[in-house]
């Protein structure tokens, strides 16, 4: 017994160095996929609520195409996605697998539901609002950014917080097919050497 | 100042506004008047081109709004301010930038802007509430900031789309008050589109009846209320009940008989009695007018006529 909570302590220590460095890739994936999946989805959003045939500037099939995209792409599973997406991550990193390899699947996985989170914020700006920014002569892109989000912020300010959540867990999902950070961790000490200590370090993370 | 011609809408092959014709004068106020569904919003928004049209022609300020594109329509809207029915503000501005915001978007100097903005806020009655978010305002006072905001580039017209109808009666009285205040003040012609008849009443000097976009009334509303035609008397939701024998004769007071005693003055001269069997004063732009029914036996129907055209101004009809 007591040897073991010995153990346990040692290995625990030795172990630092390899969770702070899989924190530190893990946060790295995740704030620039949220970073990059954000800006994505911004400019999706954007086209998708102008484009709306509710929106300042309908247009029906550039609409359709954009929906039918995100949708497929929101309803990828995950790790396949990952692995379909191999030989484009190839292409813009060099390599498909480590940490900045990952960013890639996670900003294209994200950037739809990002770009629908951000259109449902977009939508419950109140209708009236919009008429009366028209009624006063304000330009369509004036619309945008001086109606459309000033109004969505707050809302897109917690699309993007629960889109940073989500890519954790996906980072951690990239880690067990080649992705660096704290799934990789959990996957390699963890599941493949059985090591509770490493599961226990990583959930207390 | 707005010149209409046979305009007519169809939407979804429904005729929502059907052949209208209307001129809107400097410096009035104009009322359009319906219950809900007559197509008055629509008709109001066919002035500033938030609606489009199928035939016909709007003339607003000299320029014909269907042939103007975006700029110049742009343009036009920057001269005819409008107004909601649910405020229409932005929720996350306080009530400097919404007031401010018509001036953002035209690019005018931040000291313009903020002259402009203090200037407005004392016209409206809201200095105290300068930096407030409107979840924190009343009804009134949302409705005071929107008319702040649609006043900011000087418009020439002000629209206002069912404004009071959110509002209870005293400040509908008040904001009422408020728009009269700029019509007089600042020379604006207002349009108000309304389903409540009262409003009319208070503040408007002509109207537009509009029943299932069709015109069924345009005049001054003095003759509108005052000798409504049946068709008019079935919008208002009136039912007389008249007595079926002897003769009904309706008396109108137009607003400078209605303070003599003239019924009474007669009953004494004539020596005769008869029944007042229905009746009703109104007050229109603050005049009294109101109208009487008199019921007699058909003998003595003569003398009373040949009284009220001889020694009285008062018009009168048998019904």
């Amino acid at each position: 017994m007591e040897q073991s909570i010995l153990n346990f302590y040692e290995k625990s220590i030795s172990m630092k160095q390899v969770l702070i460095d899989a924190v530190i890739e893990t946060l790295t994936m995740s704030l620039v996929s949220t970073l990059l999946a954000t800006l994505i989805g911004f400019a999706l959003a954007i086209v998708l609520i102008v484009t709306d045939k509710n929106g300042i500037s309908p247009h029906r099939y550039t609409y359709k195409i954009l929906d039918v995209a995100i949708n497929m792409l929101r309803s990828f599973p995950f790790i396949i996605l990952i692995i379909v997406l191999f030989p484009v991550t190839k292409f813009l990193v060099g390599k498909h697998t480590g940490t900045f390899a990952m960013i890639v699947p996670l900003t294209i996985g994200t950037a739809p539901f990002i770009a629908r989170m951000i259109e449902g914020a977009f939508k419950e700006v109140d209708r009236s609002v919009i008429e009366a920014a028209k009624s006063f002569g304000t330009s369509k892109v004036q619309i945008i950014f001086r109606v459309l989000l000033p109004e969505a912020f707050p809302s897109i300010i917690s699309a993007i917080t629960l889109s940073l959540i989500i890519i954790i867990g996906f980072s951690a999902m990239a880690g067990t097919v080649g992705g660096g950070g704290l799934g990789a961790v959990a996957m390699n000490y963890g599941y493949y050497r059985f090591d509770g200590t490493y599961i226990f370090w990583r959930f207390l993370f | 100042m707005i010149d209409i011609k046979h305009l007519s809408k169809y939407f979804n092959n429904q005729k929502v506004l059907d052949d209208i014709t209307l001129h809107v004068n400097t410096g009035e106020i104009f009322a359009i008047v319906g219950h809900s569904g007559a197509g008055k919003s629509t008709l109001l928004r066919c002035i500033n081109g938030l609606e489009g049209f199928s035939e016909g022609s709007v003339n607003v300020l000299g320029q014909e709004v269907k042939h103007l594109n975006e700029s110049g329509l742009g343009a036009l809207r920057s001269q005819i301010g409008m107004i909601f029915q649910n405020f229409s503000l932005l929720n996350q501005k306080n009530v400097y930038d919404n007031i401010a915001l018509p001036m953002k978007v035209w690019g005018y100097s931040k000291e313009k802007i903020q002259a402009r903005v203090d200037e407005l806020l004392k016209l409206v009655g809201l200095e105290a509430k300068k930096f407030v978010y409107p979840k924190e305002l009343s009804g009134g006072q949302k409705q005071r900031v929107a008319i702040a905001r649609a006043l900011t580039l000087n418009p020439k017209i002000l629209l206002s789309d069912e404004a009071t109808s959110a509002l209870d009666p005293n400040t509908t009285k008040s904001i009422l008050e408020l728009l009269q205040e700029i019509n007089t003040q600042l020379g604006v012609t207002i349009i108000i589109v309304t389903h409540e008849m009262d409003v009319v009443k208070k503040v408007a000097s002509r109207a537009l009846l509009l029943e299932d976009g069709k015109v069924i009334g345009l005049g001054r509303i003095e003759e509108l209320f005052l000798r409504p035609d049946e068709k008019m008397m079935r919008f208002l939701g009136e039912d007389e009940e008249l007595p079926e024998e002897g003769v009904n004769i309706r008396l109108f007071f137009p607003s400078n008989v209605s303070y003599q005693p003239i019924v009474t003055q007669m009953a004494r001269a004539l020596n005769l009695n008869f029944n007042i069997v229905w009746g009703k004063l109104e007050k229109l732009n603050d005049h009294v007018v109101g109208s009487l029914v008199i019921n007699i036996d058909e003998q003595n129907a003569t003398s009373i006529t040949a009284y009220l055209q001889e020694k009285t101004e008062v018009i009168w009809e048998i019904i």
